[in-house]
């Protein structure tokens, strides 16, 4: 029943959203209606937590057979939704990275609303879309369907290009239009490798509603014919990789960063990604079973490997601080798709926890970076100067974000690109020079950015609507939490997940 | 089969072919006529252009070589011989080896070649205009003529135009698209080889638009009636290539004198129907301005490849 | 060889649909090509009820009479009003002259067909040898969408790509369940709408629906 409150929340938001998203309380129902979603997805996580992986509806459910509609749609929903440690730990993420991005947007989009860059009528588009947006990455991370799994991944494009497109500016027109056609592109690839998975497990299962379900075809993947599964495979992971942003399907991500409100660039950034890798990583189980570990881990590891490269070089040259940030999470995104390709449980444990601070931090940063260009007026990384002058908190927030996100020891992003580095030492050392160098780069060219941004001299005024600053300062906590010290019911939490995936 | 039943029956081919090629275009010129709500000339009227043309002197440019002589006899020798091969009312003729499509293709090749040559030989600014959209059109429609044939010759797994008629007359009915494919693409290529419309239009002289006038332009008498003759043998034997390749059905066995005069029924009411249905096309159709003949041309090489790939995947 | 009649004719109607991929790639009018996509969506439906209708598969008849729905009237209605409004009537101008495009094509053709055989002899529906077909027009679309240079054209090329993956999964697999085939078609539609959305937010902006304005976002 949780799962039906996990979902039903934020589609009843958006439906709310979508009568009363111009008014002036708007953003504090949309931020109530993501802790309510976040409030279900704490009692999803209890029930997981205490009676393992579950499957609903499942044969326990019975409905009342006299009621022929009822059973029409117990049986159209039969097993169609479930909950595994691998999944659950990213409802959980994608509920609270919501909820926290929802506080955020409060004062965020007010301000933009005072600048006159958005009316009522858009701001209600932005605030039921956001619920929308949540609805569809929790539907997709629940679906136990692989096809509603596309539909909900279609979704999460359809309901954020109108976001992306926010302020009608040419350039975001122009952002929103690469993302819509990409994706939408590369979402069609991942149907057609849908398509042919199903053909794959249509021969094992039979025609009809199972075929497509993750939990059977799971239990059948080593009877799954290879050849069909590797070229389905190609297929997926060019697919949602798009949707990963991994190079060289990455082009429309720096765009609809930089380009779209910020709560989106944040929730693009924190959550939309990691959902494509998630499909992504569900469909490299099926395919490893079938087909062994090489071919899916190597695909995966190449596209990781190139995405960190190219996006640390890339990183370099922005002069717009969301772009930077975008490039960063290309990066981020690599070196997890490069962890999840190694296998095993270190990586996949490794690319789990990056997976959860990556999001974590780089949600913090937009935050940080939305107030500190709102408050320049430009996202021109040479105009935006001396933010320890104008709010002291948000130049630390960046700072120590900046610094998290590079991987500096104390904070939980350590820990994992460790985990990631070390591994790859022992298993592929031909792929950790590249790793390094990478992460060199990234390094060197996001501190020289942001240190004259927070330090220089500037003449900027504070902003009259004070920043909110609680969701940052709380991701950092838990990110440096994490690094510090890894709670053992979380460790047994990504080591199973870790095992259903590695 | 090189028996005398054989040699007779491809004697009677020969000469049919030759005869009956005038009464073709004259059909269609009539059914033309009708099409467009003109009075129709007479159907046999080919026939009296022929005749008057013989009846004529001949008369030739000053510097005209040797081949601008021998051009209209090699025309005629080409596309009688290939008329000739070509399976139109018997299988399995004497000549039926020879009925290769490749050395077909060659055979309307040479026959190109030798036409561009006497055209540019006069000298004169429209002969070698003609000569070069003729080349231009052939260059671009033997491609897409031989991947045609080539779908037939997968299908049957021969290149011999008897075996694949052969195989293909005696199937049971299914539905190709590939050969369907393969029936359009030769379409194409039939109107563009004949010098029909939308690629040349055979009525007209206008300089901006010739192609085929603009290579016979210098020929009278004798030598015009030879070349105008083996157009027609042309257009007839591209029909019956075609009715060969996509409805071979009433086709006789050599020597098979019974299954004659059904054949010969068949192949009448194939011919009047392709021959109307030509007309209808150059009706219903706009030439084309020169610069898309490429295009049109490159539409039917597609549409002949994509029958050829269609073929091995679907097996039909 | 004998091949059910039934079977023979989703073939025809296969190869019908390679031939509108064609077609549609060497248009140059916009108006021809929503019609081009009217058909094609045609000859989707009655490929799938010949489907639903040789093996008694019922989903099917939905499917089909979702596509004629959506697909053959109120998509191709919905891009001319479009157009109309818009004032869209220019011929095409391609990014790669159209012979080469077809060429191209050809190539991708014999690609995608060199990628499905393996996978259609594996195959047990009477129609397997389809895939490959459906593979290319989704290539094609591909394609049509590389070298158009305006809105309209792409979005047709993605609309034709929705359906070559649509004809996929009806040739190779029966279809996919309902749910599913709901969902998706639930997502093109959206989708037609929010380009339709996009177009006025495009032209108010740039004046035209020439993306090749919207090159601005470049890395330097």
């Amino acid at each position: 029943m949780e799962i039906a409150l996990v979902l039903g929340v934020p589609l009843l938001g958006a439906l709310l959203l979508a009568l009363a998203g111009h008014r002036s309380w708007a953003p504090e129902l949309n931020a109530t209606m993501s802790f309510a979603t976040f409030f279900a997805t704490t009692l999803l996580t209890a029930r997981v937590i205490a009676g393992g992986t579950m499957v609903w509806l499942d044969e326990r459910f019975i409905v009342d057979p006299s009621n022929v509609l009822l059973v029409a749609l117990a049986g159209l929903l039969r097993e169609q939704f479930f909950v595994d440690p691998f999944n659950v730990f990213l409802v959980a993420l994608t509920a609270f990275v919501g909820f926290t991005t929802a506080l955020f947007s409060r004062p965020y989009m007010r301000t933009e609303q005072d600048h006159g860059r958005v009316n009522p009528a858009r701001l209600r588009l932005y605030h039921s879309m956001y619920q929308l947006f949540t609805f569809t990455m929790l539907l997709c991370l629940l679906s136990n369907n692989v096809g509603v799994m596309w539909v909900a991944m279609e979704g999460a494009t359809l309901s954020t290009v109108l976001l992306v497109s926010l302020y009608r500016t040419p350039a975001s027109l122009e952002a929103a239009w690469k993302y819509f056609i990409l994706c939408s592109v590369g979402l069609a690839q991942a149907l057609f490798g849908t398509i042919l998975l199903y053909f794959a497990a249509e021969k094992v299962l039979g025609p009809g509603g199972t075929a497509l379900l993750w939990t059977h075809l799971h239990q059948v993947r080593g009877q799954l014919e290879p050849t069909v599964l590797s070229l389905a495979f190609v297929f997926l992971l060019v697919g949602y990789g798009t949707k990963v942003g991994l190079v060289p399907l990455h082009n429309w991500l720096p765009d609809a960063h930089a380009e779209g409100p910020t709560p989106i660039s944040a929730v693009l950034s924190g959550l939309l990604l990691n959902v494509a890798l998630y499909a992504v990583v569900r469909s490299k189980v099926l395919v490893d079973g079938a087909l062994g570990r090489n071919f899916s881990g190597g695909l995966m590891m190449g596209f990781g490997l190139l995405s960190v490269v190219v996006a640390a070089f890339f990183l370099s040259r922005q002069r717009d601080i969301k772009r930077m940030f975008a490039y960063s999470s290309v990066e981020h995104m690599g070196i997890m798709t490069f962890a999840f390709g190694m296998g095993g449980a270190v990586a996949a444990f490794a690319g789990l926890l990056h997976m959860t601070v990556h999001s974590l931090t780089k949600s913090a940063i937009f935050f940080t970076v939305g107030h500190a260009s709102q408050a320049a007026g430009t996202q021109n990384m040479d105009s935006i100067r001396g933010l320890i002058q104008t709010s002291p908190t948000l130049g630390w927030g960046l700072v120590l974000g900046s610094l998290a996100i590079l991987g500096l020891p104390p904070f939980g992003v350590f820990t994992s690109e460790f985990m990631v580095l070390t591994t790859a030492m022992h298993e592929h050392s031909w792929a950790t020079p590249f790793l390094l160098v990478a992460l060199v780069v990234a390094f060197a060219s996001i501190f020289g950015r942001v240190q004259p941004m927070v330090f220089g001299e500037t003449t900027a005024q504070r902003l009259p609507r004070g920043p909110a600053l609680v969701p940052v300062f709380a991701h950092l906590a838990i990110v440096l939490a994490l690094g510090l010290y890894i709670p053992p019911y979380l460790v047994g939490w990504y080591r199973q997940a870790a095992a259903l995936i590695g | 089969m090189s028996s005398a039943p054989g040699i007779a029956f491809q004697i009677l081919q020969s000469v049919f072919v030759v005869l009956a090629a005038p009464l073709l275009v004259g059909w269609v010129n009539q059914c033309r006529a009708w099409l467009q709500n003109r009075s129709a000339p007479s159907i046999l009227l080919p026939y009296y252009t022929l005749a008057k043309l013989f009846n004529k002197d001949a008369v030739f440019a000053h510097d005209a070589s040797p081949i601008f002589r021998w051009t209209p006899y090699i025309l005629f020798g080409c596309m009688w011989l290939a008329a000739g091969i070509v399976p139109v009312l018997a299988t399995g003729l004497p000549f039926a080896p020879a009925a290769d499509i490749i050395a077909l293709v060659g055979v309307f090749a040479l026959a190109r070649m030798f036409s561009a040559l006497a055209a540019m030989d006069i000298g004169t600014s429209f002969g070698g205009l003609g000569a070069r959209r003729e080349m231009l059109i052939g260059f671009l429609a033997e491609p897409a003529m031989l991947m045609t044939l080539f779908t037939a010759a997968f299908m049957s797994g021969s290149t011999q135009l008897t075996t694949i008629v052969d195989t293909l007359a005696h199937r049971e009915f299914a539905l190709y698209p590939s050969l369907a494919f393969a029936a359009v693409a030769f379409l194409m290529v039939l109107l563009a080889e004949n010098a029909r419309i939308p690629i040349d239009n055979p009525t007209t002289h206008l300089e901006l638009t010739m192609v085929h006038e603009a290579l016979i332009l210098e020929y009278s008498a004798r030598h015009l009636a030879l070349i105008e003759w083996a157009v027609a043998i042309k257009l007839f034997a591209y029909m019956t290539i075609g009715i060969a390749l996509f409805a071979p059905w009433g086709i006789a066995d050599a020597g098979d004198w019974s299954a004659l005069p059904y054949a010969f029924a068949a192949l009448a009411g194939k011919l009047a129907l392709a021959g109307a249905g030509l007309a209808l096309i150059e009706t219903l159709l706009a030439k084309l301005r020169l610069f898309l003949a490429p295009e049109f041309l490159s539409t039917a090489f597609l549409l002949a490849v994509l029958g050829m790939l269609t073929h091995f995947l679907v097996k039909g | 060889m004998a091949i059910p009649l039934l079977a023979q004719l989703v073939n025809v109607l296969a190869a019908f649909l390679l031939l509108i991929a064609f077609a549609m790639l060497s248009q140059r009018r916009v108006l021809t090509l929503i019609k081009l996509l009217a058909w094609q969506g045609a000859a989707l439906a009655t490929s799938t009820a010949i489907v639903a209708w040789s093996t008694g598969q019922t989903h099917l008849y939905y499917s089909a009479l979702i596509t004629v729905l959506l697909k053959v009237i109120l998509i191709p209605w919905v891009l001319h009003r479009l157009i109309d409004r818009l004032f869209v009537r220019w011929d095409i101008e391609t990014l790669i002259n159209i012979p080469t495009t077809m060429l191209i094509g050809i190539g991708l053709v014999i690609f995608a067909f060199a990628l499905a055989t393996p996978i259609s002899q594996m195959a047990t529906t009477l129609t397997r040898s389809t895939l490959g077909i459906a593979l290319a027009s989704v290539l094609l679309s591909f394609l049509m969408m590389i070298v158009r240079q305006k809105a309209v054209p792409q979005v047709i090329g993605f609309l034709a790509m929705e359906n070559g993956l649509f004809f996929a999964a009806t040739s190779a697999t029966y279809g996919m369940p309902l749910v599913v085939e709901l969902g998706v078609a639930l997502d093109v539609l959206v989708g037609t709408f929010i380009f339709g959305i996009f177009f006025f937010h495009i032209r108010e902006r740039f004046d035209s629906l020439d993306i090749r304005h919207m090159e601005k976002l470049k890395e330097d």
